[in-house]
Parts: structure tokens; C-alpha cells; sequence
């Protein structure tokens, strides 16, 4: 009544929150007009202060319901650039306080407060919610509730790490703060993270994102009115798992176990790499262990200190350098590609048909053999199914994404193919071949895209009549896992053909790299140099297991060792092959022959059973194939002790790659330091805490980073050369990849 | 007697009308040896109006050239019961057979001048998967009459009316029964997958000791058995839960449906106490009393149906177990003849059976919006509009669903974004909209109920002097129906 109107001429001025009073009830509605998602900005919260003090202020209003107008977005979390702006850890651990502040009102508010949350509820955003009194979710696809703040190196700085073990208790806690996993709105429901759900609706009067936004209003609003009425009451009744569960957190002994395990396990799998996992088991000891006031101020000022930290910026980096290359940076292609085809229904072949059919593009798969095609099919269906098994996909509709899938050996339907992918054997003539084939029977629009991870695409359109059409799409194994595109485009590739196929790329959900034409490219070109250099060290008496470690110990997720079987011996010989060729000397190191008689032996890595180890038996322990270091004995080479020691071998391998990382800038074959990071990281698991080769040598010295190079130069040669736009960093520090 | 010669008979009889009488009334002497029966036809036969000369109201007639009349001759059901009360003893082909008996008794047909038999049934009896033909035997008809059961959820005897009419226009039959049945009572519940996978290697295991080893993978969680649910199976959604969320993407309050439900209470009580209910036949049922009347109508107050809570999205649904309607046994039949036939017979149709259309949507935001696409479509095809329609007989699975698709066909904007039409057709009038009653009172044996609608059409056009109604059905599978009626000359 009354109060409407008052509100109405006050919040004439504000932008990103309003508010009406509907029988006694305060609807907050909150958007940000200058952005796709709302985020907690400074602005953002000196609106909400304003709009609560108000609403406190008016005896009228007895319940708050807190909404936001965007459909699929509730409050995505805080605004990363206001915390970048930031020049020291106090200034960011007073943004944390201020934040922990406004919360803490929130939480003691008079009068109740409903959040009503349709889609992304993260971060800020959920440590809003949960300092509501009470939280309904609608369960649409796009509603998702999570503590994401660890991916960014940072913790939950607005009272996350002390309200969430309270709420879900400690394990619960635990794993979504350190994982910062989603969590759907049916598992919030089970946690206690959110009291009440609600169903998206169809179409109606209005569309149905419009009118489900209405409806959880409508839902919201009765229960605000039930909470003012005391007709709802927010405590639930514990089950006795429940009940049983808090007496043992009761217990401090017991509570200790659980500190030291976390503890334990973050560190073997961070290696001590990740500051903020740690930080966020203190914050949540301290606020347990010692109270309210201490766990506070500890979230604080762990807040700041995280936030200047260089693997912060790295992941900080890395986000914003995914945004970037979830972008067509080409414009809109002049067709929409709507029938893709797939040459090759192997790993690779098979795994670019699962991503492209589940998006709904219907795709042929062609494949020479039955046996193959029986093989490339099956490998579809279980990718599909292994998500109805985690209830991501209904089996309806698996069966609706497979009726998109045309597996084939003849080339019918590709007169109507808009792009062709080959995924065929890696083969100059067995390339050209296919390309001759293909072009025969597809329509002069069609997009030629070929997934090799090493030929240079020149060479692969030379067999074409159209080599405009003609581009290269490279994908990483396995493509439904693996997030990474590298595009290659030759300098005759129109602009509308690579359009084309970073518009498909994008739709499939990958983050794409798009890169010039070369021997290897960009990725095969930075892993090439380290492989070789892994395979020296093998020779040079450090095991695989030993290998590894080292790898991993730097930050890489996979071992060398692992990675070469994983990637293929067969694969890696060949890539070693070629780009040796193409590079001389300076793509030396270890000795192809090794991998070359690996191959012979049958040892081609995981897919064949064994490589560096052996795989198939089920024991927990990897064990190494005495086969391969059989083959490695009989290469033996002497480790020159000067450059042994196990930080020697980290920065050997480390250093090869980015150095022909900065090569590839260099010369153009990478655009900008940005794609080369993401590509890094993304493609080839370059530590994330670094944040890609780029942002490595920024923060580790470019300077420092030579001085190593030219001690390994000295013993083994032009291998370790720095190249001249290195030097040039190493020379001038305030040159710098990232600003 | 042939049907040949029936066939040659009725021709004579169309094109010489003062001998036609003679003629059709030695064809029931021989046929059915039933004196009443022929002295009625014969009574009936006195007062031919071609339809040519029809037009005593303004409106034309829906006859296409080229296409046969085809007729509703007459309609019957058992009574509509709640499921569990007293035909819990019964099997679905008994239920079908009384309605078959309940027919032949309505109509005085002739055993064997039947062509064919149609029967819907939604939830199956494995013992009976054929229903039609079970039913069909036990209620006397001749074993030379072929049977076939049809499955098309809410909607399934409707598929048998229009199978059967079908039949007629394709000159392949000239009398064909239709019906359908539902049994709630008793459901098949079946042993789980793993159980059944053991019973059935049980059988083909050879020694005691593979017996015993496989009876020795049997573990507890085998024994749970798998309920039949009135859900999706594509979406697992069950139909009240997408009714509520119909309901509410249409803003339909919980008010407006405990009114509509009342409201169909109040008018099925009216009709049943005055008599209107005239296609519901008397049912002894074995070891039981006769059944005449429908025992789910329950007219209540509005403050009785406020205090129920919601029965799917809880707790804040709107749709209750008093707005739904409930699990009904009971089984419906329908003599559906081409024209010439029913004349020929002694017959005085019903209504004329004219255009109707199946349509589909999305099973899981539109599931029951049937009656919204059906309507336009099927209205366009008989070049009528909404105004025309003097009788609308819808299905009511829920009191939102029915408001929700009366929601829908006033939109404009609704027709325009999801059905590529230019306008909306337009809501039924409330005056001419299930007067007496529907599923949510009469209740709602899923695939008897598509007859209950057209029979109710036929009858209400009679008693109120309309010549077109109109029938709609959503079903199951996000699909629906809708059919125009003509009444028959009177």
C-alpha cells in the first residue's frame, strides 16, 4: 500500500537494485544493466545498503524476498576486477570485512529474508543466500551453487568459510570449498543448502524463462509471508544420520582427524602448489576452534593475503583468458554449419562426433571399416551413457543426441555436409587422398577441416582445388574431456572459413586457440622439445616414476612419462620424427631411436597395454615396464652432473617449452601471449598455478630464466638457446607479456 | 446372412425408398429373430428424413462429396466407479464385456452384423493383451469377428472411434464397434529386472547346482518390486506434477481450479439426478449388487477443497486430489456405422462422426495442452469457428489442465509463439462447456473415456437442440485429440 509508493519515488535513482512492497512483503530485485550476470561491484552493494537500511527502516514491511531479474543468473559472485584494482593485501582484506559486514546484518536481520535463486548462485553470491534466513532454488538446468573462489587461488571472503560448515557441516563444507564443484539444486536440497525447490515451467502466457522468474517470486513471497507469520518454520528436523553425524563433529578429537586428513590430501594432490586450499582449512579450523570473531578475521585477512599472491593472478589470469577464448573474434560465419561429417571414427574422430551431436548438430561418422565404425560408435554411446549414469542426461535423451549420429562407410549425405573434419591416420598421401575423395562429393560451400596434430596444413591443401575452404582443427584426447581447439589457418584460409570453424568449435563448448601454419603448430611445437627432452633424461638414468614426480612436483598434472603414454609412443616417435626434421638440432635431446624401438616392441603407451608402464592390471601401483627400460639401458647416455640436480631437470623440461612457446610469438605463429597461455594450460596441462609459459616468465624473470637456459646451453647445446624476443624480456624488465 | 447381401440390400433400399422398409425389416427378422427389436427399427423406420432435405436450422450440414456419412449409432458405459470399491474383483476384459453386452441389450444388433471391434485399453493386463477379443468372445459376438486392441494413452478409445470410422470411409467394414477399457483396481506389478533375468535363466538352467547358484544371486534388493506410475516415461515427469507446473506457467490460481472441479461436481450431480446420464447402463456385477450409477461425483464445498493439501509439488502446488480426477474402472462401447448401414438396418443415428485430428507437442512443458492444438485445427478442417460449436465436451484430466488450455486457446500471443497461427481460436463458452459433468466427477477410466465425450455430445445435442459439438482430449506423450460432431437429423 502506503509503502509502495514511497519506495517507488526513492529508488528512482538506482540502477542495479529495486524494490516494491507487495502485502507487507519487501520484493528486492536485483540487475546489473551494464553486464550479462549480476556480480557483487561496489556498486552493487552501496545499492543493496541502501535498499535493506530502507526496508529495515519501514515498520510496514514484516518479510524480504531477494531475487534477481536475469534469467539465468541469481548473483555470479564478486566482481573479480574490484579485487584486481587492488594494490595491497589490506586494501582487499577490508573489502573482505566490509563484505563480511553487510552479511552479518543480513543475518541478523529482524525480519526474515527469502532468496530466491534462479541459475548461477556462486560465490558472494551464495554467501549472500546463505546468510538469508531462507533459500528456495528453482531446478533448472542453469541453476548451479558452488564456492568457486579456489579456482581463482582465493577463498570465500564474505563469511563463506564460517556460515557454509555451520550449514552443511564440515565435510560438506570441505569439499565444496576446496573443490569448488557446482552443485545442483536437487543435491543443495539434500545438503540443507537450500529449503525449498521450485520447478521451471514451460510456455505459458509469457516465455518461460519470464514466467519462472514470476512464479519463484510468487513461491518466495508466500513463504516470506509463512516466515513473518510463523507458519514456516526454517529449522528442519534432523534425521537421526543427521543428529549422529553432529555428536561426532562434537567431538574435538574427532574434528582434529578430519583437519589433519583434509590437510593431508590437499597437499598430495597440490603438491604445496596452491596456497588457497590451505588457507581455507585455516579459516575453517579457526572459526571452529576459536570462534566467530577469529574465524572472521582470519577469512579476512587470508582473503588479502591470497589475493596477492602470484598463483591467484595466474588462475585470475587463466579465467579471464578463457572468457577471451570462448569468443568468435571473426564474426558470425555466413552458414550456420548444420551437418558436420567425420572422416576416421577412431578415438579422435569418435570424440569430436560425441561433443558435436550432444550440442544437436547431426553428424555422420565414416569410417572404413565396420569394425572401426562399430568401435567409434560404441565409444559415442558410452560417452553419453556414462552421463546418464551421473544423471546429467536422461536415457530419453541420450537417445535423442544418438539419433543424430550417422555412422557410415560410403560418402552418402556429404553432398549436404557443411563441414567435413578428417580424423583420419597421420599420413601426407593418406591426407591427400581423402581430401580428393572428399572434395568429389561435397558441396562447394563445405568447410575442409583437418585434425592433425602435427602436418602442416599447407601441405594437407595442397591436394585441394578450394585450399580457402581448407583449415585445420585440432583436437586434444580425449575430446570430451579435454577442453582445448588450437584452429590453424594457412595464409590462404578465408576469414570466414575459420569463422566457421571457431563457430563450431564454440558451440561444441571448446576454448579455442586460433594459430598461424607451421610444423606443429603452437601446442605439438611446445610439448615436442620437452618430450625429447623427457626422453633424455630417461636415458640419463632418471625412471619414469622419478620422472614423473618431477613433473607433477612442478605443477603439471601429468607426469611426463604418463603423458607420453598417454599421448602414444607411436604418436610422440612420429611428432619427434617430423618436427626433428623440420627444426634440426635444436628438436634434439633425447634419442628417437628410443621411442622408435618402443614402438617396434609394441610398447605404444596405454592404448596398447604398455609404454613406460604397464597397463590393464587392476593394483593401485603403476608399475614400469622393464621392457622400455631395457631399451633405455641400452641408450644410455651420462647425466653431466652440472645440470642433474632435480630443479636442473624441472627447468630443462620447463625451459624448452617456453622457450619455443615465446619462439612461436615470435615468429607470429601465436597471436598473442593470451591464446598461448590458455593453450598451455588447456591443451598440454602446463601448470595452472604459473599460468601458462607466458605469464611464468613474467613472474619468474625472464632474465632469471636465460641465466638457466645458458648454463644447459653450455652442456648440451643450441637445444636450450634463448630466442631473441626471450632475450629481449631477459634484457628489459619491464618488458612484460601481460600487463 | 452375408454381409454382402446386406450391403446389396441397403442399396436397393437407398435407391427405392417405399421398398426399402419391407426389405430392411426381413433382413432383422432373419438377423436377429428378435421381435421387438424389429418392431422398433420398423416404428423408427416410419419417419425417413433424407438428409438432403435437412435444414430446419440455419447451419449447413458437414457432408463432403465423396466422403460416406459415417454415424454414431448409439453409445454405452458400465458406470464409472473408483477404483478398489466394487468392481476390485473384476478383470479389465469383464468390464469390457459388460459395456459389449450393455451395447448389443441398448441397440438390439445383431451378433454377427458387426465387421470388427475396436478396443483402447492404456494400462495392459498381460493375460488379456488383446482385451477386444477377450471381451469380444465372452460377450457373445461371433468368433468370426476379428478384434484388435489399440493403446493411445487418455485418448485411446478415441483412436478406436476413428479407427472404426476408418474402416467405414476406407469400404472395408460397414458396422464397427468401438470402445475401451480401464482397470485401476489391480495393475500389473511386476517381479524388478534382476529378479525376472534370474526367474527366466531359471528355466533354462539344466543341473541342480546351476539352479541352486542362481537362486543364490537372488539378493533382497531383487525382491522390490516395479510399480506401474501414471508418469512419462520419457521425462519419468508423473501427470499431476506437469499438471501443477502447466497450471502455474498459465498463472492459474488454486482458487480458480477447486472452482472449476466443483463446478464439474455441481453440474454432474444435476445430470446424474436428472436423468441426463442416459448412456450409462446397469451393471451385475458377479457376487456383487448391480452397479447403476457413477459413485465418484461428490459435490463439496469450496472451503472442504481449500483445506487439501497438494497432492504433487509440495507444498506449494495448487493441484489437490480434489481437483484432479481420480483412478477410475469402468469401460465404454460405441456402435459406429456408415450411413447407409444404419438406415438400412432400421437405425435412427445419434450424430454424425465428422472431421477430427490427432495432434502432438512437447511431452514435458506441454503435456497436456492436446485440446489447444486440436481445437483450430480441426475446426479449420470442418470450415467452422468456435461460435459455431453448440456443444464442447472436453476431457477433464485436472481442473488447472482444463484452465490452463482455456488460458491457451484466449491467447493470442500463446498462438502465435508456439502454434504458427495468426489469432487465437478463442475459449469455449462456460454455458456450453461440460454441462454435465466430466472426468473430474464422472471420473476417468483412461481409455473409456474418449466414448463417454462423444456419446455425451450426441445426447446433449439432442436434449438442447445444437447441431455441432465439439470433443477434445489431451493424453499421455504430450499428445490430443479433438473431434466435430454433427447431430443427426431429428
Amino acid at each position: 500500500g502506503g509503502g509502495s509508493l514511497l519506495c517507488l519515488s526513492l529508488s528512482a535513482a538506482r540502477t542495479h537494485v529495486s524494490y516494491e512492497v507487495k502485502d507487507n512483503v519487501a520484493v528486492v530485485r536485483i540487475n546489473d544493466p551494464t553486464s550479462k550476470v549480476n556480480t557483487l561491484s561496489r556498486h552493487m552493494q552501496a545499492e543493496m545498503v541502501e535498499v535493506m537500511n530502507e526496508i529495515w527502516g519501514n515498520a510496514a514491511v514484516k518479510s524480504v524476498v531477494l531475487i534477481s531479474r536475469k534469467p539465468g543468473c541469481f548473483i555470479a559472485g564478486a566482481d573479480i576486477n574490484m579485487i584486481q584494482a587492488c594494490k595491497t593485501a589490506e586494501e582487499v582484506t577490508s573489502l573482505s570485512q566490509e563484505g563480511q559486514k553487510i552479511f552479518d546484518q543480513v543475518e541478523k536481520s529482524p525480519i526474515p529474508i527469502v532468496a530466491a535463486i534462479n541459475g548461477s548462485c556462486l560465490g558472494g553470491g551464495l554467501e549472500f543466500a546463505i546468510a538469508c534466513q531462507y533459500r528456495i532454488a528453482t531446478k533448472s538446468k542453469k541453476t548451479i551453487l558452488g564456492t568457486p573462489e579456489v579456482m581463482l587461488g582465493l577463498l570465500p571472503g564474505a563469511g563463506g568459510t564460517q556460515r557454509l560448515p555451520k550449514m552443511v557441516g564440515l565435510p560438506a563444507a570441505f569439499d565444496m570449498m576446496l573443490t569448488g564443484k557446482n552443485i545442483r539444486p536437487d543435491k543443495a536440497k539434500k545438503m540443507g543448502l537450500v529449503h525449498q525447490l521450485v520447478d521451471p515451467l514451460g510456455p505459458g502466457l509469457k516465455s518461460p524463462e519470464e514466467r519462472t522468474i514470476e512464479y519463484l517470486e510468487e513461491v518466495a513471497v508466500d513463504f516470506a509471508k509463512g516466515l513473518a507469520g510463523k507458519k514456516v518454520t526454517v529449522e528442519k528436523k534432523k534425521g537421526l544420520v543427521q543428529k549422529i553425524q553432529d555428536f561426532v563433529m562434537g567431538l574435538p578429537p574427532v574434528r582434529k582427524q578430519i583437519y589433519k586428513t583434509v590437510h593431508s590430501k590437499v597437499m598430495k594432490q597440490s603438491k604445496g602448489l596452491y596456497p588457497a586450499p590451505l588457507k581455507i582449512i585455516e579459516c575453517i579450523q579457526t572459526g571452529i576452534e576459536k570462534g566467530n570473531a577469529a574465524g572472521y578475521l582470519t577469512e579476512s585477512q587470508n582473503f588479502g593475503k591470497l589475493a596477492m599472491t602470484s598463483e591467484s593472478r595466474a588462475l585470475i589470469g587463466l579465467y579471464h583468458g578463457q572468457v577471451t577464448c570462448k569468443k568468435n573474434h571473426f564474426g558470425k560465419p555466413e552458414r550456420d554449419v548444420k551437418k558436420l561429417a567425420v572422416l576416421g571414427a577412431g578415438l579422435m574422430g569418435a570424440g569430436i562426433a560425441q561433443v558435436t551431436i550432444d550440442k544437436g548438430v547431426a553428424t555422420i561418422l565414416k569410417d572404413t571399416t565396420e569394425e572401426g565404425l562399430a568401435r567409434g560408435h560404441q565409444q559415442v554411446y558410452k560417452g553419453l551413457n556414462d552421463k546418464t549414469k551421473k544423471k546429467s542426461l536422461t536415457t530419453f535423451e541420450r537417445d535423442g543426441i544418438m539419433s543424430l549420429l550417422s555412422g557410415q562407410l560410403d560418402y552418402r549425405d556429404f553432398e549436404n555436409a557443411d563441414m567435413v573434419i578428417e580424423a583420419v591416420f597421420e599420413d601426407l598421401s593418406i591426407k591427400h587422398k581423402v581430401v580428393k575423395e572428399v572434395e568429389a562429393v561435397i558441396p562447394p560451400h563445405c568447410i575442409f577441416a583437418t585434425n592433425t596434430s602435427a602436418l602442416p596444413i599447407k601441405d594437407i591443401a595442397a591436394a585441394s582445388k578450394r585450399p580457402e575452404k581448407v583449415i585445420g582443427m585440432h583436437y586434444f584426447s580425449p575430446v570430451d574431456k579435454m577442453q582445448l581447439l588450437e584452429i590453424i589457418t594457412t595464409n590462404k584460409t578465408s576469414k570466414d572459413t575459420t569463422a566457421s570453424a571457431v563457430a563450431v568449435g564454440l558451440k561444441q563448448g571448446k576454448v579455442i586457440i586460433v594459430v598461424g601454419d607451421g610444423p606443429g603448430f603452437y601446442t605439438t611445437r611446445c610439448l615436442a622439445p620437452m618430450l625429447a627432452e623427457a626422453v633424455r633424461a630417461l636415458q640419463e638414468g632418471v625412471g619414469p616414476k622419478k620422472l614423473d614426480s618431477l613433473t607433477t612436483g612442478f605443477g603439471f598434472p601429468v607426469g611426463a612419462a604418463t603423458l607420453a603414454d598417454e599421448v602414444g609412443i607411436d604418436v610422440a616417435a612420429h611428432v619427434a620424427e617430423d618436427l626433428g626434421k623440420a627444426f634440426g638440432t635444436r628438436f634434439g635431446g633425447g634419442n628417437v631411436e628410443v621411442l622408435k624401438m618402443m614402438v617396434q616392441k609394441g610398447f605404444k603407451g596405454r592404448k596398447s597395454g604398455k609404454g613406460c608402464y604397464v597397463y590393464g592390471a587392476k593394483s593401485k601401483e603403476k608399475k614400469v615396464n622393464s621392457g622400455a627400460e631395457d631399451i633405455l639401458k641400452s641408450f644410455k647416455l651420462t647425466a653431466p652432473p652440472a645440470v642433474s640436480a632435480d630443479e636442473d631437470i624441472q627447468y630443462r623440461l620447463v625451459s624448452r617449452f617456453v622457450n619455443e612457446a615465446v619462439l612461436c610469438l615470435q615468429e607470429g605463429i601465436l597471436p598473442d601471449p593470451v591464446q598461448g597461455d590458455i593453450g598451455a594450460v588447456f591443451g598440454l596441462g602446463f601448470p595452472p598455478c604459473l599460468g601458462g609459459p607466458f605469464r611464468f616468465v613474467d613472474s619468474h624473470g625472464a632474465d632469471k630464466l636465460v641465466q638457466k637456459m645458458k648454463r644447459f646451453e653450455e652442456a648440451y647445446g643450441n637445444q636450450f638457446t634463448p630466442c631473441q624476443l626471450l632475450l629481449d624480456h631477459a634484457k628489459d624488465s619491464s618488458k612484460r607479456f601481460h600487463k | 446372412m452375408s454381409l454382402s447381401l446386406i450391403r446389396t440390400v441397403l442399396l436397393t433400399a437407398f435407391s427405392f425408398c417405399s421398398a426399402a422398409r419391407s426389405l430392411s425389416t426381413s433382413v432383422h427378422l432373419q438377423a436377429q429373430g428378435n421381435v421387438s427389436g424389429v418392431m422398433l427399427t420398423c416404428e423408427k423406420w416410419k419417419m425417413p428424413i433424407p438428409f438432403s432435405q435437412y435444414n430446419s436450422k440455419s447451419k449447413k450440414t458437414l457432408a463432403k462429396p465423396g466422403v460416406k456419412n459415417i454415424v454414431l449409432v448409439d453409445g454405452v458405459r458400465t458406470p464409472f466407479l473408483q477404483s478398489g470399491t466394487t468392481y476390485a474383483d473384476l478383470m479389465p476384459h469383464d468390464l469390457a464385456r459388460a459395456a459389449l453386452q450393455g451395447l448389443l441389450n441398448r441397440t438390439g444388433l445383431p451378433k454377427d452384423a458387426v465387421d470388427y471391434i475396436v478396443y483402447g485399453t492404456v494400462i495392459q493386463e498381460v493375460k488379456t493383451s488383446n482385451v477386444a477379443r477377450e471381451a469380444a468372445l465372452g460377450a457373445g459376438f461371433s468368433d468370426k469377428t476379428p478384434a484388435h486392441t489399440v493403446t493411445m494413452a487418455c485418448i485411446s478409445s478415441n483412436q478406436a472411434m476413428t479407427t472404426a470410422v476408418g474402416l467405414i470411409a476406407a469400404g472395408q467394414c460397414d458396422a464397427v464397434v468401438a470402445g475401451g477399457v480401464e482397470f485401476m483396481s489391480d495393475v500389473p506389478i511386476r517381479h524388478s529386472r534382476k529378479m525376472r533375468k534370474t526367474m527366466l535363466s531359471l528355466n533354462k538352467a539344466k543341473t541342480l547346482g546351476a539352479r541352486l547358484s542362481l537362486l543364490g544371486s537372488i539378493r533382497l534388493a531383487h525382491l522390490s518390486p516395479e510399480l506401474p506410475a501414471v508418469a512419462e516415461f520419457s521425462t519419468a515427469e508423473t501427470m499431476g506434477h506437469s499438471a501443477d507446473r502447466l497450471a502455474a506457467a498459465f498463472g492459474v490460481s488454486r482458487l480458480e481450479q477447486d472452482e472449476f472441479a466443483l463446478r464439474s461436481h455441481t453440474l454432474a450431480k444435476k445430470a446424474q439426478d436428472g436423468g441426463m446420464l442416459s448412456d450409462v447402463i446397469s451393471f451385475k456385477v458377479p457376487g456383487r449388487d448391480i452397479v447403476s450409477k457413477d459413485n465418484g461425483i461428490r459435490p463439496a464445498t469450496m472451503e472442504q477443497l481449500a483445506k487439501l493439501k497438494p497432492a504433487f509439488i509440495k507444498p506449494h502446488g495448487t493441484v489437490t486430489a480434489a481437483n484432479s480426477s481420480f483412478l477410475t474402472d469402468g469401460a465404454s462401447a460405441v456402435l459406429i456405422m456408415s450411413e447407409e448401414k444404419a438406415l438400412a438396418m432400421g437405425y435412427k443415428p445419434k450424430a454424425y462422426l465428422r472431421d477430427f485430428v490427432y495432434v502432438s507437442q512437447d511431452p514435458k512443458d506441454q503435456l497436456l495442452l492436446g485440446p489447444t492444438y486440436a481445437t483450430p485445427k480441426v475446426l479449420e478442417k470442418s470450415g467452422l469457428t468456435l461460435n459455431d460449436i453448440d456443444v464442447f465436451e472436453f476431457h477433464e484430466a485436472f481442473a488447472g489442465q482444463i484452465m490452463a488450455n482455456l488460458k491457451a486457446m484466449e491467447s493470442d500471443w500463446f498462438a502465435q509463439t508456439y502454434m504458427g497461427r495468426k489469432t487465437k481460436v478463442g475459449a469455449p463458452p462456460m454455458e456450453k462447456f461440460n454441462t454435465w459433468g466430466g472426468s473430474l466427477s464422472l471420473g476417468h477410466p483412461f481409455a473409456a473415456t474418449g466414448c463417454r465425450l462423444v456419446t455425451t455430445v450426441a445426447h446433449r445435442l439432442q436434449k438442447e437442440g445444437g447441431q455441432y459439438g465439439l470433443v477434445a482430449a489431451c493424453a499421455a506423450g504430450g499428445q490430443g485429440h479433438a473431434m466435430v460432431i454433427e447431430a443427426y437429423p431429428q
